[in-house]
């Protein structure tokens, strides 16, 4: 006998029993299809797969031996104390580090197979396929329009103005942004709220097209209403984008993501799916830094 | 109450809640098919309410592991806290039900080889009933989070002793008149005894829902009548 | 269970122990040692304003006078025996305005031609001129008689305003008593009028102080200017923008930005040294043209331009290039549809400055030759001309009292022309700082 819950049959408003249809209790009806918490096993491929990553700023050492995978369509976490190099790792994938000049990263990085730092890869190629989201919300002092529109238009990703308009519209309707904006799309973006600038900037990093979206503690400069708002936006997105997210909040990385991984001191310490790091983690740093013994 | 703003974590808390009623269905399911063997003296239907037991063992692990999770991972406050908390004790009563219901079974296996005692497997029926009938009301009180109707099968949680009571009379009159019957009663005896705990389940079922809903615990003591006289 | 909010009960003060009194007295010590460096900031600013006040006050005093001159108004016989139709150029049209007016003054002529002398002191020669051209126009005139209008000359135009007294002793004076009175005697009869100096703007430098005019001036600072802002600002803003975006940061940087800083104290006249030495000297760029004023001057322009405009790019916060850089752009895209349009209030209120310093700019002009005596406007950008701090120059030096109120003129048409660029910096930054 088929003893997974799961698989029995759940016939809406009903409770299940194998005796007597007629002995059946009723219940009142409730919303009973099972929540979409994990995206079936099979369509998670590894999208990011991180291989000894050391960087350096000048002669000091950031990370140490960075091996991780990172699953595509799903949300990653990574949490760690101030300084433990989560953000420097998560920079690596889109090469800002490279804006830095003392900085030097070693070790590979592949995106769907291709390493990231290879001498053919462009920079600017690549952030148009890993967009990134910042701390605090930077709109372009630009209309709400341009704001969306100068990704396409810089890649050539639009042939007319329709086409233009089309991917403006859809990016906003993505971010959960066009119902509040359609109306004053030529008004300056930094005119809008703290939490509509930030979905402003995601929309801005969708419309490019991109297949990875990384996010540097993007709710920090933001109430719990916009927070929570951001959140269900990056659940919705989950099923189209690899979702990278860099957050000192434990709470958020639990509320959000489906695999975390805890660095300290520059090294990754453990990684694991984001249930089991929170209810049973097995290196006792990353216990110890989620029960608030640290320190 | 407006829904939550991330949609997962709304589905995840009616998914408990659908959870907890399926278990409870499956509790119910026992106990009446536990009460019907004994007063049918059906061996077949005993052997599956032993057997089923186990679904809802794993059921209850089932559910605790999604409570954990969903504290661990969504820490819910107020009346979701609550709510979480609430699902895995009721999941915990409702697993006690079961093994009740499956003691029953095992007595009812039993009581097919003895002699049958039509009066008292009567009482044991009536009382069965009513024992039921309790346990569907506070689990449709859960579902439909209703107050009223919680709060109605706790103050009538007496009525189970009163029957338990009288069944205890019953058996003891039965066995000080016939000493051939003492087994098959100390059996029947112990069926009522798990049928009165059912009924006190399905109270502290009531007191959960209670506290889940409004925050507070029920403040006067719990009427209770189990001394027999 | 929570509790409600509580209404706030009213504290009561208990009486003050020593601690408490010691921190009053330092309390009152701190708020005096305030009020004190208050005072000091509003006494400093008072200074300055009352230092401004007298500046412009005795500029404005002393120039405002310029603005207003007197005209007459005189009918002229043109005698045909006096002029040749075959050399118009050749004819003494002086001396037939002063029988004009000799005639309205009712005076004659001696032998020596002592009065009309002293009647051509009183006019200006431009009435003259004008005869010459309306004979050049039209030869018909001859023999008729037509009212010419024309300044007097600028003694007697002092004399109007007040500058030249009878009181002086004749000796002293420019204009004897004879000459008042004739004066005297054309403003009773009404042949005197007072009105707006516009010959002011649009005459250029004169010998005679009446007929002279900051026009010349104005036109060949405005080239100068131009030429200035061609060369200073693309330069300026380009040279600022690699350096502070692409340029690698190490030594050869470093010492780059040293010497800029540098170049923008260096003084003035080395400039003009330079400019004298490599542009007229070797590159033979005409002498005293806007031209090589403009080239001196963007030279001395060009470090003020790039270091505000390295300020200004560097006021750009890196949160916007970032965001930039994420969304694929590179580093040039992003400089130039970024940085660069949030950093130009910034440059422009830079570029605007320093030309508006450049335009006040006197030395090094001098050493390239532009002090030289340019009647009219110039020709084309390597045509002779002047600009307005070297006539300023000019004319401060010369002689003639009415050249004085003309010096103080056109330091206050400097002092307007710098307002306006000023303004014009505030007004374009403010603009283009709304949309920031």
């Amino acid at each position: 006998m088929n003893l997974n819950p799961f698989a029995l049959p759940l016939v809406q408003g009903h409770a299940m029993t194998t005796a007597s249809p007629d002995d059946a209790v009723s219940a009142p009806a409730i919303q009973t299809a099972s929540p979409q918490v994990y995206p079936p096993a099979s369509t998670n491929e590894i999208k990011i797969r991180a291989k000894d990553v050391n960087v350096f700023y000048g002669d000091k050492q950031a990370l140490f031996d960075v091996n991780i995978d990172i699953p595509g369509k799903s949300v990653t976490a990574f949490i760690g104390p101030s300084g433990c190099g989560k953000s420097t790792f998560l920079r690596c994938i889109n090469r800002m580090n490279d804006t830095i000049p003392t900085a030097k990263v070693t070790g590979s990085i592949e995106i769907d197979g291709s390493d990231v730092n290879a001498k053919s890869v462009d920079p600017v190629i690549l952030r148009s396929r890993v967009g990134m989201v910042f701390q605090k919300p930077n709109p372009f002092p630009k209309t709400i329009f341009e704001n969306v529109a100068y990704g396409p238009r810089i890649h050539g990703l639009a042939t007319g103005k329709a086409e233009l308009e089309a991917i403006v519209e859809s990016s906003l309707k993505k971010a959960g942004l066009w119902n509040e904006v359609a109306d004053r799309l030529h008004q300056p973006g930094t005119g809008l709220s703290g939490g509509q600038q930030q979905r402003l900037v995601i929309a801005r990093a969708i419309a490019v097209g991109p297949e990875v979206i990384l996010m540097d503690e993007p709710c920090s400069a933001l109430d719990p209403i916009a927070t929570a708002r951001i959140e269900e936006l990056i659940d919705e997105l989950r099923n189209q984008f690899c979702i990278v997210i860099v957050t000192h909040s434990m709470a958020q990385a639990a509320r959000v993501s489906q695999k975390t991984a805890f660095f300290h001191l520059g090294k990754l310490v453990e990684s694991g799916s984001t249930e089991d790091m929170f209810t049973n983690p097995r290196d006792t740093r990353t216990q110890d830094y989620i029960t608030g013994r640290f320190g | 109450m407006t829904e939550h703003t991330v949609k997962s974590y709304g589905e995840e808390l009616n998914h408990l809640t659908a959870e907890v009623a399926r278990m409870g269905g499956l509790a119910e399911a026992q106990v009446s098919d536990a009460v019907e063997c004994i007063a049918r003296r059906d061996a077949p239907l005993a052997q599956q309410v032993v057997s089923r037991d186990e679904r809802l063992d794993v059921l209850q692990a089932e559910i605790e592991r999604k409570a954990f999770k969903l504290i661990a991972l969504r820490q819910p406050m107020a009346v979701d806290l609550r709510h979480a908390v609430a699902a895995l004790k009721i999941s915990m009563s409702l697993e006690r039900c079961g093994d009740m219901a499956k003691n029953i079974g095992k007595r009812a296996l039993i009581l097919t080889d003895a002699e049958p005692m039509t009066a008292l497997t009567r009482s044991i029926e009536r009382m069965g009933k009513l024992v039921q009938g309790r346990l569907k009301d506070v689990l449709d009180a859960y579902s439909a989070s209703d107050l009223e109707r919680a709060i109605g099968v706790w103050s009538r949680d007496e009525e189970v002793d009163e029957h338990y009571n009288a069944i205890f009379r019953e058996l003891l009159t039965y066995m000080m008149g016939d000493p051939r019957t003492i087994n098959a009663c100390a059996h029947l005896l112990f069926v009522a005894k798990n049928l009165e705990r059912i009924g006190d389940h399905a109270t502290n079922i009531a007191e959960i829902i209670h506290f889940e809903i409004t925050g507070e615990e029920i403040v006067s003591k719990r009427p209770k009548l189990d001394t027999p006289r | 269970m929570t509790d409600a909010a509580q209404p706030a009960v009213g504290s009561v003060r208990a009486p003050l122990t020593a601690q408490q009194v010691a921190m009053e007295a330092r309390l009152k010590k701190r708020h005096r040692a305030e009020t004190w460096f208050k005072a000091q900031g509003l006494a400093a600013i008072i200074v300055a304003m009352v230092f401004l006040v007298v500046l412009v006050g005795r500029i404005v005093g002393q120039g405002y006078s310029t603005f207003e001159t007197h005209t007459l108004s005189v009918p002229v016989y043109l005698n045909p025996e006096r002029i040749d139709t075959s050399d118009l150029e050749g004819v003494n049209y002086d001396y037939i305005v002063a029988e004009a007016m000799m005639k309205k003054l009712g005076v004659v002529d001696d032998d020596l031609g002592l009065v009309s002398g002293k009647v051509m002191d009183l006019t200006s020669r431009d009435l003259g001129f004008q005869l010459l051209n309306m004979l050049k126009a039209d030869k018909s005139l001859i023999g008729k008689t037509i009212t010419v209008t024309g300044p007097f000359k600028a003694d007697a135009d002092l004399y109007f305003k007040g500058e030249i007294k009878r009181s002086t002793p004749q000796e002293d004076r420019k204009l004897d008593d004879q000459q008042l009175n004739w004066l005297d005697q054309l403003k009773n009869d009404g042949s005197v009028k007072s009105g707006f100096n516009f010959a002011f703007f649009t005459h250029s430098d004169s010998t005679e102080p009446e007929q002279a005019g900051v026009l010349g001036a104005v036109v060949g600072s405005a080239m100068m200017l131009l030429i200035t802002a061609l060369i200073a600002v693309p330069m300026g803003v380009m040279a600022a923008v690699y350096l502070e975006e692409f340029a690698p940061k190490n030594r050869w940087t470093d010492v780059i930005e040293v010497n800029i800083n540098n170049l923008a104290a260096v003084p003035s006249i080395v400039y003009g040294l330079l400019g004298l030495a490599l542009f007229i000297n070797w590159l033979h760029v005409p002498r005293s043209s806007p031209l090589v004023g403009g080239l001196v001057l963007a030279l001395m322009a060009l470090p003020t331009v790039i270091i505000a405009t390295r300020s200004a790019l560097k006021a750009v916060p890196p949160s916007i290039r970032e965001a930039a850089l994420g969304v694929g752009a590179s580093k040039t895209q992003t400089v130039f549809h970024h940085v660069l349009p949030l950093a130009m209030p910034g440059v422009m209120t830079g570029a605007i400055l320093s030309l508006a310093h450049a335009l006040g700019e006197t030395a090094p002009l001098l050493m390239i030759g532009m002090v030289s005596f340019v009647p009219g406007v110039p020709e084309g950008f390597t045509g002779a001309a002047t600009v307005l701090p070297v006539q300023v120059f000019i004319w401060e030096n010369a002689s003639e009292r009415a050249f004085h109120e003309r010096t103080a003129a056109a330091i206050i048409v400097l002092l307007v022309f710098m307002i306006v660029m000023n303004a014009a910096a505030v007004i374009l930054r403010r603009r283009f700082e709304r949309r920031w």
